[in-house]
């Protein structure tokens, strides 16, 4: 294990009563690192990114984030999902309050920052995704792709050190996702280290560092996106990428 | 808001309707009487409506007003307040609480036996009438201690009304979509404290309208504490028909009176039903 590992994980597996959903994974994800997990549907992705903040606890195997093991039972996980920002295909906004109190609610609660330090914060991440002026809004007034841009900045709100997306464009009519993608792009750009599930292939080619194809609750192939798209190697990702490109 | 207009009109209204009501239940007996006084035949039809009225003025005049009768009642509507709103408090306070232990439970599998027990709570309290509650409670248990009446009285109610706000808040957060759970986790919240910021002020406004029809409920049924020697609005009118043999004017006060205190409870919860509509659009 280099010392630039952010998240390793050994030997992950998980089931659902009988079904088994993935079957032993290792994997390290990097600081700084895009790795972008691709795959058929059912073949395990969001179970996997879903393990890594531990939403789903893992059957068996390990999962470290900073050298320390989240499966252990006397794990606070709470204060480790801090530092891990996740963002769901449904946003998952909360309705009752308005943006600017979607963002700050976590931070004052748990990172104990004070009301006025927590707005300034949400505004200026507001104004990097340009939605500053939706603060008071509430999420049932905004469009789907404004709602993921407000889901990551929230996430971003409590300054994690690594961002978990799931399909964060799948729920998105097809207008709406060059502008989340685009704050997606950004962030990577800026040395955020983020593990995205996604079907959007330009995205992948394009931002990812690394790219894992999943199938059958397992990784298929893994190698850099030029590799992947121009020269797979494994039967499976041939046939997948011939459905999809 | 559409409905401001017409729940500004609708209890005048319904206070009208009731106040005819009562006048007109007079009507009947007033009417007998007054035929059978010769008299009135002199002064013709004017003269019955006169002696109608006047009537009805004699006898809330007799029951009501002399010796400050009135005081029966208006002392007896403090101590069914009084037993509604601390009953409401802890049936509310048992609620939430059963309602969090139950759908944990539902969710997570974990709290077993914390689970049994509130399920036997809920069953014991939803399968026995309320009335046979406050006597158990009173005759067997509290009143043995010394506790006083009130005290019983709203002890009773409000583990009566807790076990029904339960299930009604249950009901309100196994309506909240697990993504809103998993958001409030994946920040780093506990699960109690998702419970409290996010799940719960969502549930809540979801179940309003059931809650409130609980709270009506609970109000009226406190008409049976007086089963237990509480001096409520129901044993005061009672008390007025016992010392002045007449039932119209007590119980239909009372009537009068639970009618406001639900239209203005009802009133209270509108309000607040739309405030907390501020997020939709």
């Amino acid at each position: 294990m280099t010392t630039d590992t952010l998240i390793r994980v050994e030997d992950l597996h998980k089931s659902f009563g009988e079904l088994q959903v993935l079957k032993g994974i290792n994997q390290e994800i990097r600081k700084g690192e895009v790795v972008v997990i691709v795959g058929p549907s059912g073949s395990g992705k969001s179970t996997f990114l879903r393990c890594l903040n531990l939403l789903e606890t893992p059957t068996s195997g390990k999962i470290f984030f900073e050298g320390q093991d989240l499966t252990e039972k006397k794990v606070n996980i709470n204060s480790h999902r801090q530092e891990m920002g996740m963002v769901f295909q449904h946003f998952h906004l909360f309705p009752q309050m308005t943006i600017l109190k979607n963002m700050t609610l976590a931070p004052i609660k748990l990172l104990k920052k004070s009301k006025i330090e927590a707005e300034q914060t949400a505004m200026e991440l507001l104004s990097r995704v340009g939605l500053a002026d939706r603060a008071e809004a509430y999420p049932s007034q905004l469009s789907g792709g404004q709602k993921q841009r407000i889901a990551i900045v929230r996430a971003l709100a409590m300054s994690p050190k690594v961002m978990l997306f799931d399909e964060p464009t799948s729920a998105l009519d097809p207008e709406m996702v060059g502008e989340v993608l685009e704050v997606m792009k950004e962030l990577a750009l800026s040395g955020m280290t983020m593990a995205v599930v996604t079907h959007e292939m330009g995205f992948a080619k394009e931002v990812g560092d690394r790219i894992l194809f999943m199938d059958e609750g397992i990784i298929m192939e893994e190698s850099t996106p030029d590799e992947f798209f121009n020269n797979p190697k494994n039967k499976r990702t041939q046939e997948f990428l011939s459905k999809i490109l | 808001m559409r409905d401001t207009g017409y729940s500004k009109k609708l209890i005048p209204i319904l206070i009208a309707v009731v106040s005819l009501a009562l006048i007109f239940s007079f009507v009947m007996p007033a009417f007998a009487e007054s035929t059978t006084v010769a008299a009135v035949e002199d002064e013709g039809f004017l003269g019955e409506i006169k002696t109608f009225f006047v009537d009805i003025w004699k006898d809330i005049d007799r029951v009501l007003l002399k010796n400050n009768n009135y005081k029966h009642i208006t002392n007896g509507l403090l101590i069914t307040l009084e037993i509604t709103f601390f009953a409401l408090l802890i049936g509310l306070f048992l609620g939430f609480a059963v309602a969090i232990v139950r759908s944990t439970h539902d969710k997570t599998g974990k709290m077993k036996l914390l689970n049994k027990i509130c399920q036997l709570y809920l069953t014991v309290i939803r399968g026995t009438p309320v009335i046979v509650q406050l006597l158990v409670i009173y005759y067997l248990w509290l009143g043995k201690a010394g506790v006083h009446e009130n005290t019983a009285a709203i002890i009773a109610f409000g583990l009566n009304s807790g076990a029904y706000v339960a299930e009604i808040m249950r009901s309100g957060i196994m309506s909240i979509d697990k993504g809103q759970f998993e958001a409030g986790r994946s920040l780093g919240f506990s699960y109690f404290h998702t419970m409290l910021y996010i799940i719960l002020p969502q549930a809540f406004k979801n179940v309003l309208p059931a809650l409130a029809n609980e709270f009506i409920v609970l109000l009226k049924e406190t008409s049976v504490a007086s089963f237990i020697a509480v001096k409520d609005m129901m044993k005061g009118a009672n008390a007025l028909v016992g010392s002045t043999y007449n039932m119209n004017v007590p119980y239909l006060t009372v009537a009068l009176i639970y009618l406001v205190l639900v239209l203005g409870l009802q009133k209270l919860v509108s309000l607040l039903e739309r405030r907390l509509r501020n997020s939709d659009h």
